[in-house]
């Protein structure tokens, strides 16, 4: 292969790190209107009255919209296909805020100082409610979040808003009961993942102005085109045809912008006025207007036979969904089907909980998506279970764990129109990456050195592991489509809907049609993602751009080599059969002639068939084709302080075949950094009243440099049938082994076992002081940990 | 009020408010390449140069700029093609937003430490945050930088 399988650069890096002027802020026109959203002080108000008038007064505020000025029709800000699994629970803006951050009003004035200046003017009779802020208090409690009439879901998910209850899970196979009480060993702990910003770089943004047919055109830092033009024109009472969304290049999303959120204020600015309107969220505006990691808690009953054998596993969860129930039905969800298929050989499985509206900010996407929380959980309690019986937790994954060829029927349970055929996972490379990755980390030096390391020092070394899968888009349910367009002079055009966020996507889907078209990379031009000029792509999320779009572009392709044989055919006045095209060249057998892409395309458009040739082609996944991973981490704990450094953390890589190596390995890095900031750092912490205490980069701190140890990336060498030359996903499966692998190298180190995430120092020494008030012959042998 | 200050080598006269941000002001100017990422000035997006030293722009007053010295990503984007070969190479730009800042600091490095280890290499840009490549990525593109440079020299 000359192009697949090769570390191509990006093709739009040069641009970017010389600073060009490509994303969104850049192109926005200079005299766009500024909008502003004025946003809820408290956790649940209903909002009496607003004074508008001093702020309208002012020279240069254009608008000031409130509830009452914006259209009663209820919708989801989650881009998921339609019809969407997220209740329609939020409107533009609306008589009762639900959350610290949750809009009030809306200002657009001349420039940024008018629209703050206004924003000040304005004046909010609250009557402040009580909030709902214990997402384990928030069934049946006395504050309903949305009492609204208007509230409805498409598909019955278990939503009962009356009780706070956004939706229920209950799904499993086989007798629990019987399972648990036949394992040797039954182990139970309960799990708590926090809250975690996606924390990109360039904030949500967007700006919209009417084009030269009065349509409205909105152009945006999104994962999400599609979905948010549908979104919009729902919101805002328009047709779809009179709306375009079109991504430029976006800073980064990680899963915030899988929701609609800034497009909304200038889109219904334009809409009102007429005149081009900008909106550039703040860091502040991201933290407590948008969404997070959804905070879940998982109760795990585990049972294992004494030679490591899992008999049972039961998660009872709960997720809180904060304000509004943006993927919470697919995160909570994600959470049991992504992480209990990843056991196929148990008597009994089940997964069962709720997830809970509360006056928090939202839940969100963020990569791994409910799996990261999941698999904290479970592989967290494989962990510990496996300590308890004195087993190698390696050997209880290698016993346990799905393998090549295997299925279970789980898999057909959660694969949408699946049928009762076994669906085997036949590119599962679990086994190597387990196997590789002993090899390279050096697992058992390693254990051998710490076994022999100085007892009395401060600082502990630690050795921990876990497995996880994710998915390669959504089967039955998220479509990719592209069109191919040869142009004069021989080169290609390729037109995507897919979202290329910073992933190198784009230079991906390139490759891919290079493969096949069989020219160079440079002459693939492709253009993506703008709702009027490319074809349908459900967006950037679930793992699926590498995996759904790039088959859509291998079957878009295919046709464009159909079509050049069948257009050689008539320009050469011959069968289709006596053609044959390779490497930019079309030989014509019979009568031993050739002409190269160029020439021909030029012929064809100018001189003789006066044709354009171009083709689409589609894909929806018909299967689930996971990607797998192995992580490995080593920690220092320092004992006195509580501060836990990952010294070395190694993962092995099940994503197929990859299509770019470098952009791959990258994801992976990219991934375990976010996995360590999981694990050690980050948290969105709320005080009493709903109010974020860490709203900017100062108080929610993300990895820095120094934080990240020397990360150490494979891939396995796999392949996958169904995939595009064999490749599968990687995005989102990178984060989901890095917590539970060190948090179980954090008890290897010191014996404290952290289940509520992040592990801090302070829990950390905190739980270590406790271990020594349990265990008082302790206090005089050995140091606190 | 009026500031004169020197912005990638030619003089400047603006006309700023007086609690305007300098990045504001710059990205007035068509320096477009200093993002804006935190407005707190801690992710380094908005690295740029003052009077030869790093500044980050989007908590520096445009006032502070008044006679002053200073280069975007703008002022320097054969040194940004140079560095940014290596970032490409690795794979490491990927979403772009953090590039421009960080090779400002880059930059700076290289003004002062001559042949920088790995750890003279992060404290000097431990103040640019990079979501999406997990910095050793990045660590990797440096050296390989600073590697063919050095033999670039020696040569």
């Amino acid at each position: 292969m000359k192009y697949v399988r090769n570390s191509h650069p990006k093709k739009d890096g040069m641009q970017l790190v010389q600073g060009f002027p490509v994303y969104t802020d850049d192109l926005a026109p200079k005299n766009a209107l500024i909008v502003k959203v004025l946003r809820s002080p408290h956790a649940f108000a209903r909002i009496k009255n607003i004074k508008t008038d001093s702020a309208k007064k002012i020279p240069g505020v254009v608008c000031v919209l409130t509830w009452k000025d914006v259209p009663r029709v209820p919708f989801t800000r989650a881009g998921q296909c339609y019809p969407e699994l997220s209740a329609y629970d939020k409107f533009i803006l609306d008589e009762y805020v639900r959350h610290v951050g949750d809009d009030v009003a809306i200002v657009a004035a001349k420039d940024e100082k008018t629209a703050d200046k206004a924003l000040r003017l304005l004046r909010v009779d609250y009557e402040i409610l009580d909030p709902i802020l214990d997402m384990e208090q928030a069934v049946d409690h006395n504050t309903v979040v949305h009492s609204e009439k208007e509230l409805f879901t498409h598909i019955n998910v278990g939503c009962d808003a009356k009780r706070n209850i956004a939706c229920e899970i209950n799904l499993g196979l086989g007798d629990l009961d019987l399972a648990l009480k036949n394992s040797d060993h039954v182990f139970k702990a309960r799990y708590n993942t926090q809250g975690q910003a996606q924390a990109m770089l360039e904030s949500h943004r967007s700006y919209s102005y009417l084009d030269q047919n009065g349509r409205l055109n909105v152009v945006s830092s999104t994962q999400i085109p599609y979905h948010t033009r549908r979104t919009l024109a729902r919101a805002l009472e328009m047709p779809r045809h009179q709306i375009r969304v079109i991504k430029p290049r976006v800073g980064g999303g990680f899963g915030a912008k899988q929701t609609a959120h800034s497009e909304f204020y200038p889109a219904l600015v334009t809409k009102l006025t007429g005149k081009p309107a900008k909106i550039i969220y703040s860091r502040q505006d991201v933290f407590r207007g948008t969404s997070s990691r959804h905070k879940m808690r998982f109760d795990i009953t585990l049972g294992m036979n004494k030679d490591g054998r899992m008999t049972a596993i039961n998660i009872e969860g709960l997720s809180d969904t904060g304000a509004y129930g943006e993927h919470a039905q697919t995160t909570f969800g994600a959470a049991g089907k992504k992480v209990l298929t990843l056991y196929n050989k148990v008597d009994a499985c089940r997964f069962s909980g709720r997830a809970v509206y509360s006056n928090n900010v939202p839940g969100g996407a963020l990569r791994g998506f409910g799996v990261t929380q999941g698999t904290f959980a479970l592989e967290s309690a494989i962990n510990e279970a496996s300590r308890e019986l004195g087993l190698d937790p390696i050997k209880v994954r290698e016993m346990n764990m799905i393998k090549k060829g295997e299925t279970t029927p789980l898999i057909n349970m959660f694969t949408k129109d699946a049928g009762p055929e076994p669906i085997p996972m036949d590119s599962c490379l679990l086994e190597t990456c387990l196997e590789d990755g002993i090899k390279h980390f050096d697992w058992e030096g390693k254990l051998q050195k710490h076994a022999q390391a100085d007892k009395s020092s401060h600082l502990k070394y630690g050795l921990g592991m876990a497995i996880a899968q994710q998915g390669s888009g959504l089967p039955n349910i998220d479509m990719a489509s592209a069109t191919i367009r040869l142009n004069d002079d021989g080169f290609f055009t390729l037109l995507t809907g897919s979202t290329d966020i910073g992933t190198g996507s784009d230079t991906a889907m390139a490759q891919i049609a290079s493969e096949i078209l069989q020219v160079p990379l440079e002459r693939v031009v492709v253009h993506a993602a703008d709702t009027d000029t490319t074809p349908f792509d459900s967006g950037a999320y679930a793992s699926s751009t590498t995996y759904t779009t790039g088959n859509a572009v291998i079957d878009a392709a295919e046709k464009m080599i159909d079509s050049i044989y069948e257009t050689a055919a008539k320009f050469y006045n011959v069968s289709k059969e006596d053609i044959h095209y390779e490497n930019g060249q079309i030989f014509c057998k019979s009568l031993n002639e050739e002409i190269s892409l160029e020439l021909f395309s030029n012929k064809i458009i100018y001189n003789t068939q006066h044709v354009q040739l171009s083709v689409t082609g589609s894909f929806v996944p018909k299967k689930s084709a996971p990607p797998y991973m192995a992580g490995f981490a080593e920690v220092c704990v320092n004992t006195l302080t509580g501060e836990v450094k990952v010294t070395d953390f190694v993962g092995v890589v099940d994503c197929g075949t990859p299509i770019n190596p470098n952009l791959a390995k990258i994801q992976a890095e990219g991934g375990i950094s976010q996995g360590i900031g999981f694990a050690l750092i980050e948290e969105v912490k709320v005080s009493g009243k709903g109010v974020l205490q860490t709203d900017n980069f100062m108080t929610y701190k993300i990895p820095a440099r120094r934080d990240i140890p020397n990360i150490r990336v494979f891939l396995a060498d796999g392949h996958d049938e169904t995939g595009p030359f064999g490749a599968k996903s990687i995005g989102e499966v990178v984060i989901n082994t890095v917590a539970p692998a060190i948090t179980e190298a954090i008890e290897n180190a010191c014996g404290v076992r952290i289940r509520d995430l992040p592990a801090t120092p302070e829990k950390i020494l905190l739980a270590s002081l406790e271990g020594v008030r349990v265990n008082k012959e302790n206090i005089e042998t050995s140091s606190p940990c | 009020m009026k500031i004169k200050f020197t912005l990638n080598g030619e003089k400047i006269e603006a006309d700023i408010n007086p609690d305007a941000y300098l990045i504001d002001v710059l990205r007035d100017h068509d320096c477009l390449g200093v993002k804006k990422g935190c407005d707190t000035g801690t992710c380094g997006a908005c690295t740029i140069h003052m009077n030869g030293k790093p500044a980050l722009a989007c908590v520096v007053l445009a006032a502070r700029a008044d006679g002053s010295d200073v280069i975007t990503i703008e002022g320097v984007r054969e040194d940004a093609k140079r560095i940014g070969k290596y970032l490409v190479a690795e794979g490491v730009e990927q979403c772009g937003y953090c590039s421009p800042g960080t090779i400002m600091s880059i930059l700076y490095l290289e003004k002062c430490v001559e042949n920088p280890t790995d750890e003279e290499i992060l404290y000097y840009l431990n103040g640019n945050l990079c979501r999406c490549s997990g910095y050793v990525g990045q660590l990797r593109a440096i050296r390989a930088y600073m590697e063919a440079k050095n033999n670039e020299v020696c040569a």
